[in-house]
């Protein structure tokens, strides 16, 4: 077995709970896991990952790296990978790794695979699996060249709560990150909301969701009339908020909500795969679209094939509202 | 400002995927094809970028001889030349070997931005951008959803962009220009060529370039199938009254999420 460090993720002293699946993923591929956390302060954080069955949890510390940069980070792990020289190296496709991870990988030189869903074993290399054409196709991959390999997973590719916990907890130090500050080019601000946060899809029970099938601003109220009739939210994908056709604080999906309720309505929707994450998790999934092949009913329960300008009318009669 | 914009051309999003027979690729022969649309926002926003502070936007692209169709497309829509780095390798290539070819082209121009989609609607690799401000050895950001350039200040200080964050929340970065940036959807509203423009495209300069020699390959993809589905699906049939009947009944009866 072949050794693997996880990069976990936390922000102001809190641990992103994808953290968890990317150790998930690399207890399964390999063996023994070191964990290293980038950041100031992040002790408490790598004695809360300790708890997992890992070979070490690293705080790796330094003050320029209090707030996250890719080029302090970059700085900061390349050195520490390269010393350690693992097979393969581990994070979660998030918006900090999609920032950094191929800059780490290219400093270094290394292959790098991003966004998986999925890795097995297979005669004794890692075969990654990667979603391509918007979810239309899944691709076996493997990755060529010197190792340590690098890879991020899609959130929720692996399951956090599959973590191995170990039988006490695993040593944790606090390394020194070796990183010039003046080298740092970028000059974060602090982070903000913008100002309106009037909706939270995560509460509602019942979502009516439209995508590009709805073709235009002036369909949507015939949307808005069925979400009424279910007594549901109204909600969309990524391009329609673009559009200004729906508020982007509606907006479903890997840059908008993660929604689970027990009913989503999907109208038009193509199922690509930066929406798909945002809603797989609903109990009842319910897709209409003209386009039998399209990647959305992979994930229903239930499908209608056909025109929805047709259908939800029709459902809006049948629901006798 | 003189600003590089790197796009891709990218099968459109209505075409019936078709594995190749080798099950290594798709048949993309008699595809239609598009421009990138995250690359469409990173051209929409240098051209504004060269309206504001005036200078010039180079679009390029690495890929076979048909790629010329996207750089004739953002000719038409503003750019004022283009580069095209041609190699039939070029359509399928990982990551690193795209970042590669753009480097090659892009570097003796001294740009002062390079603006490219954050990933593309075939592979979505995510990586290309990021590389290539490695391999350029200039700052990046990613996911970019707004660029201020303040022209009064020194060249460290002149660049400001709004950088996206996952739950809505979002984040100011002050970065020294040369930069690389990549543009998330949404960040504007794009503009389509008008005939005006199409016409002045066909008497701009493209410049032709081989593909360097490929660094060696670093994902390999081994094999291509569609997705097996986890979930059984119930189609449900008919006519839409018929069909829509039906889903009353099993949302109220059997899933019973509706009363």
């Amino acid at each position: 077995m072949s050794n693997v460090i996880v990069i976990a993720e936390q922000k102001d002293g809190s641990l992103n709970r994808a953290s968890w699946e990317s150790i998930a993923a690399a207890q399964l591929l390999g063996g023994p896991v070191t964990v290293v956390v980038p950041g100031t302060g992040v002790g408490a954080i790598a004695t809360i990952l300790a708890a997992a069955d890992v070979a070490e949890v690293v705080a790796l510390e330094h003050e320029a790296l209090s707030v996250y940069t890719p080029d302090g980070f970059v700085q900061a792990l390349a050195p520490v990978i390269a010393a350690a020289a693992p097979a393969l190296v581990i994070a979660a496709h998030t918006y900090q790794a999609r920032d950094f991870v191929p800059a780490l990988a290219a400093r270094l030189d290394r292959a790098l695979v991003t966004d998986a869903i999925g890795a097995r074993l297979e005669n004794g290399r890692v075969v990654f699996t990667r979603q391509m054409f918007q979810g239309k196709v899944n691709a076996d991959v493997v990755l060529e060249g010197p190792t340590p390999h690098v890879a991020t997973f899609q959130i929720g590719a692996f399951r956090g709560d599959a973590v191995k916990k170990g039988a006490s907890p695993a040593p944790v130090r606090t390394a020194s990150a070796s990183v010039d500050p003046a080298k740092i080019r970028q000059r974060p601000e602090p982070p903000f909301r913008e100002a309106k946060q009037a909706v939270d899809l995560t509460q509602a029970e019942r979502i009516v969701s439209v995508g590009r099938g709805i073709k235009g601003a002036d369909h949507i109220p015939l949307a808005q009339q069925l979400a009424t009739a279910l007594d549901a939210e109204l909600a969309a994908s990524r391009p329609i908020c673009d559009a200004g056709w729906v508020p982007m604080e509606r907006q479903i999906g890997s840059s908008g909500q993660t929604v689970a309720p027990k009913l989503y309505l999907a109208l038009g929707i193509s199922g690509a795969i930066q929406h798909v994450v945002g809603m797989k998790g609903a109990r009842t999934i319910v897709a209409v679209n003209k386009d039998a092949d399209a990647p959305i009913f992979e994930v229903a329960d239930y499908g209608i094939v056909g025109d929805l300008f047709e259908i939800v009318p029709a459902i809006i009669a049948a629901l006798g509202r | 400002m003189k600003i590089a914009v790197c796009i891709k051309q990218v099968v459109t999003r209505e075409w019936q995927v078709r594995i190749d027979e080798a099950k290594t690729w798709v048949r993309d022969r008699d595809a239609s094809w598009e421009l990138n649309e995250p690359d469409a926002y990173a051209l929409e926003e240098a051209l504004r970028v060269k309206e504001k502070h005036g200078g010039e936007v180079i679009a390029v692209s690495a890929g076979p001889a048909r790629v010329s169709q996207v750089i004739r497309e953002a000719l038409a829509r503003g750019a004022d030349r283009a580069i095209h780095v041609e190699g039939d390798a070029l359509a399928t290539a990982d990551a690193w070997t795209t970042a590669d070819a753009l480097a090659a082209a892009i570097k003796d121009e001294h740009v002062d931005l390079v603006l490219t989609g954050l990933q593309s609607d075939d592979q979505g690799f995510a990586q290309v951008g990021v590389v290539l401000a490695e391999r350029l050895g200039i700052a990046h950001s990613t996911i970019i959803m707004e660029v201020q350039i303040d022209s009064s200040t020194d060249a460290k200080q002149r660049l400001r962009v709004k950088r996206e964050l996952e739950g809505g929340w979002f984040q100011w970065i002050a970065m020294p220009l040369p930069a690389v940036l990549t543009i998330q959807s949404g960040i504007n509203q794009l503009r389509y060529a008008t005939l005006k423009g199409i016409m002045a495209a066909k008497k701009k300069e493209v410049r032709v370039v081989p593909a360097p020699a490929a660094p060696p390959t670093r994902q390999r993809i081994t094999s291509i199938h569609i997705p097996e589905k986890s979930k059984q699906t119930r189609v449900i049939g008919g006519s839409p009254a018929e069909a829509a009947k039906e889903l009353v009944r099993v949302l109220r009866d059997e899933a019973r999420v509706i009363s």
